[in-house]
Parts: structure tokens; sequence; C-alpha cells
């Protein structure tokens, strides 16, 4: 009886001591951290607002500057619109390439082991540390009149740097790793298990694919399209290089911007801006969407 | 049973799901044919030239301060950015309260903001007339057209890679351990160095590396605000756009080389720094 009220009481002296450190220690702990907390989000808020909105206002507020009519002038120009359609071609093409190459490519890694694996993996990830603007030159160094290319190309009558097909080429080149980046890491986490159950039960190679590997990728997959079109759309280093700057030709939108702000048409080129700050923004929107619908 | 022939079949070398070959040769033929192909020939019209005349170009003062303003800019943004994405990260994880997600949406801006439109944007901010330029212009602070404006846009544009490393890492990382180092005395301060930085670290240290290599490639958001000056806010992608303007393509591809044998080093050095961090904290 007495080593059974002893142990009680121990643990009591025990739980008693915990719960009155607790009892001392939070409420200076609460304190100071509320102070911490109100300072940091101080800081994040303020950070944000000065490097992230401002610049967005900025946009905004000389965009109308001139008014309606002038924005609308700029907005629907001939070659405002002309742009706007290259953009959407070089954007496309860029999309559609990257889903194709990232799909093969992720389901390669994932699901099978070779030799040299993660050697390709690095490989893909190339434009990705390379700035824009030498993504441009290589492609200038290929296909350009100087390039190892040239005399064949000029051969047959096909341009390719100063024209459309260029432009497309190296947004492609910029762009290439972001939908495959996206699809890696949930294909890895998913594993081969269910495929292999399938393949061993007599399914056939695109039967497994879109039955099963499919189901699990395609939020990623969606989201990795969003952020592709986002920075496809954007791309200006490599395109200016190739591009040539050739009005209704192979100007895009960013381009477009640049040639207008370089003539002190200011207003207008932060008219054409907004258009891109637009499709930013519902971009981001859509993203936050496939964020929280794939929670 | 089933199972055993599986692995029967593996080590022969027989793979059991199909489209091994599809895969392999649709990956192979693209990413040769948009990526590896060119970028071969930057390696190919370099090697047109001799040694000496690549030295020449890479070494004249002109290039050699491009790289010092881009590679110094570059770091100094990616400190910055090492800074505010690990509060950012901390703030977004650990915090809650209103506007939180819109703030978390807004990471991304620079991500999804053509360049060249946050270029112009931060230039007209900055400038002497602009909303910020104007209050440090008159305490003798131009930001624009100096290399503080180039490190601003800097900033900008790699804020995202800091946050997006940090912010998963410390998403997963269990609260128990810092608990125990409150519980065993050990201050907010000292929980935060000693436990909780050390966790992050290899996640910050990627984000800095992804930010600083950006940083150093960045052109459309950098070129507005750097205005250019020759020797003073000359930027290294700058220069490779110049020689291509004057045709001159093997001073360009000499610039261009060169500036990717240097961020490759130092990928690889902040790679192998990370993971050899890795190793460190989980031993």
């Amino acid at each position: 009886m007495a080593k059974k009220k002893q142990r009680t009481y121990q643990q009591d002296m025990v739980g008693d001591s915990i719960n009155s450190i607790q009892k001392v220690v939070k409420p200076q702990e609460e304190g100071g951290s509320r102070a911490v907390k109100y300072l940091l989000i101080g800081l994040s808020v303020l950070f944000l607002f000065v490097m992230l909105a401002l610049p967005l206002a900025v946009v905004a507020a000389n965009a109308w500057r001139e008014g309606w009519e002038a924005y609308l002038e700029a907005v629907l120009d001939e070659y405002t619109i002309k742009a706007l359609w290259l953009t959407i071609l070089a954007t496309g093409t860029a999309v559609l390439v990257n889903t194709v190459f990232g799909v093969f490519a992720a389901f390669l890694l994932s699901k099978f082991y070779f030799r040299g694996r993660q050697a390709l993996a690095a490989l893909i990830d190339i434009p990705f540390s390379i700035s824009p603007v030498i993504a441009g030159l290589v492609f200038i160094l290929t296909f350009g009149t100087m390039g190892w290319m040239g005399d064949f190309l000029d051969q047959y009558d096909i341009k390719i740097v100063f024209a459309v097909p260029g432009v497309i080429l190296a947004t492609i080149f910029v762009t290439f790793p972001f939908v495959f980046r996206e699809l890696f890491p949930v294909l890895n986490a998913q594993g081969k298990d269910e495929e292999e159950a399938a393949a061993l039960m007599g399914a056939g190679g695109w039967t497994i694919f879109w039955r099963i590997t499919f189901p699990h990728i395609k939020w990623a997959l969606l989201y990795g399209v969003i952020l592709c079109s986002a920075r496809a759309m954007g791309e200006f280093g490599a395109v200016s290089v190739i591009s040539g700057h050739l009005r209704g030709k192979t100007n895009t939108l960013p381009l477009h911007v640049e040639i207008l702000y370089n003539e002190f048409q200011t207003a207008a080129a932060f008219a054409v801006s907004s258009v891109l700050v637009a499709l930013a923004v519902l971009i981001l929107i859509v993203k936050s969407l496939v964020e929280w619908k794939k929670k | 049973m089933e199972q055993q022939i599986v692995k029967v079949k593996n080590k022969k070398g027989v793979r059991v799901i199909p489209g091994f070959g599809l895969s392999m040769g649709v990956t192979l033929a693209m990413l040769g044919c948009f990526i590896l192909i060119p970028l071969a020939s930057i390696f190919i019209s370099a090697s047109k030239m001799s040694f000496q005349e690549f030295t020449e170009v890479v070494t004249s003062r002109q290039v050699m301060s491009g790289y010092l303003v881009s590679f110094s800019c570059a770091f100094l943004a990616a400190l910055i950015n090492g800074v505010f994405g690990l509060i950012l990260a901390w703030v977004l994880v650990r915090y809650e309260f209103p506007g939180k997600r819109i703030m978390d949406g807004m990471i991304e801006l620079p991500f999804a903001l053509p360049t060249a439109v946050a270029g112009i944007s931060l230039t007209f901010l900055y400038s002497d007339q602009g909303w910020i330029g104007a209050a440090f212009d008159k305490i003798g602070i131009s930001i624009a057209y100096t290399r503080i404006g180039i490190t601003i846009a800097m900033v900008f544009v790699g804020i995202p890679f800091v946050v997006r490393s940090v912010q998963p890492v410390l998403e997963k990382l269990d609260r128990q351990y810092e608990e125990a180092a409150m519980m065993l005395g050990a201050g907010r301060t000292r929980t935060f160095f000693k436990v909780i930085l050390p966790e992050l670290f290899p996640a910050l240290l990627a984000g800095f590396g992804l930010a600083f290599a950006r940083g150093i490639g960045e052109y459309g958001s950098v070129v507005f605000i750097a205005g250019n000056i020759p020797f003073k806010t000359q930027i290294a992608p700058l220069l490779i756009m110049s020689k291509l303007e004057q045709y001159k393509y093997s001073d360009a591809t000499a610039i261009a080389l060169a500036l990717l044998l240097v961020s490759f080093l130092l990928m690889l050095f902040i790679n192998s720094l990370q993971i050899y961090m890795q190793k460190f904290s989980k031993a």
C-alpha cells in the first residue's frame, strides 16, 4: 500500500513540475512570439507590397494615363493584335511539345531503372540554368547564316532565324523542363507496382497509361501546362535574340512592349503590358484553383 | 509466385511494363533535337576559335566588368532573397492571418509576369521621377540605372525560387524537436538557429542557388533598369546581345561559353555543398 502511494505521489510531483514549467514558460513565450509573429508578417507584407504589388500598380496607373481611347487604340493596334497571335502560337506549340515530352520522359524516368537515369534527368534540367540570351544564341549558331546548318537551310530556302520557327524553337527551349518537372515527382512517389500488376495481368502499354498512370498525373499535368504557358507567354530574352524584331512578323507581345517603350510611347507600352499582366494574373488564379482542387 | 516470376524476369533484364523503347526513343529524340543539338553548336562554334582569341575576348575589360556586375549583383540579390524568402516561407507555413491565400498566390507573380513588363514597371517605379525613386532621389540615392537597380530587379525575379524551395520542407518539419528544445530550456532564438535552421539549410541553399543562377542569366527584367552604362551597369547577357547586334558571333559565343562554364561550376559547388549538408544533418 505504502509503496503504491509513494509512486503516485512521485508521478504527481513530476506531473506538477511539468505543469508548473509550462505555466511559467507559456505566457512569456506567447507574448514574445506574438510580437515576432506580427513583425514577420509585417515584413512579409511590406516586401511583397514594394517588390510585387507596386510594379503591378505602376502598369495599371500608366496604362490608363492617357484615357480609354488611347488605351484601346494601343491594345487594338494592328501590330499588337499580330503580336498577340504570334505569342499564342508560340505558347501553344511550346506547351504541346513540352507536354508530349514531359509525359514520356517522366514515365521513362519513374517506371524504368536504367543506367544513366540520373544523368538524363540532369540533362533535361539544363534549360533552367541557362541564360535566355544564350538559349537564343544557340539557335542562331545552329540555323543562322554562320551556323553549321545555315547552308543546308539556305539551299531549301527555309528560314528559321529571324522568322517564326525560330521564335517557336526558342520558346520551346526555355520552357522545356516545366511539364516534366511537375510530373516526375508525382510519378516517382507513386512507384511502379500498379503498372507492373496491370502488365502481368495482360494490359497493353496504352491501356496501362490511360487507365493507371494518367489518373495519377492529371492535376500535376494541368499544373505543369499552366506554368509552362505562363513562362512561354512572357519569354523575352531568348525570343529577343532570335526574332530580329520584325514588326508584324516576328514580334511577340513582350517584344512589342519593348519596342513601344524604346520609342517613348510609354502609355502604349504599359497598355500592351496590362494585357500581359491580366493574362499572368488569370494564370495565377487558375493555378491557385488547381492547387486547391488537388488538395 | 507471381512476384518470384517478376524478380527472375528483372534479373534477366526483361522489363515488365511495356513502353520502355518508345518512351526512351521519344525522350531522347526530343531532348536531342530541341536542347542538345542546338547547345552543341556553341561548342562547335567555339572550337573554331583559337584559345588565345577566346581568352582575349573573355578577359577584355568590358567583358570582365560585365561578369563582375552580373555575379556581384546576382549574389547580393540571392542573399537578400535568402533572408526574405525564409521569412515569407515561415510566415506562410506557421502563421494564420487574413489574406494568407492571396499572399501565397502572389509569390509566383514574378514567375508568371513577363520579364519585359516587370522590367519597364520596375524602371518606372525606381527612376528619379518614380514613386519610390523620387523619395530616394531626395536623399541623394539614385536606384534606376545603377547596380542597386540591377540588384532589385534580380531580387524580384529570384524570390519565388527561395520561398518554393523552403516552404515544403518547413511544412514537413516535425514540431516535436522544437518543442523538445524549448522544454529543455532553449530560447526561441536558440531553438531557431540550432534546431530549425540546420533542417532548412539544404533547401535554403538550393533556393539560393536557383535564385543566383536566375539572376546571372536574367535579361528582360534587368536590361531596362540597368541602363547599359559601359563598365558600370552592363550585365553579361547584355554584352552577348550587343555583340550579336554587331554580328560579332564568335565574340558572343566566347562570352556565352565562359558564362556557361562559370555558372555550371557554381551550381556544381552549391549542389555538392547541399548534398554534404543533407548527409550532415541526417547523421
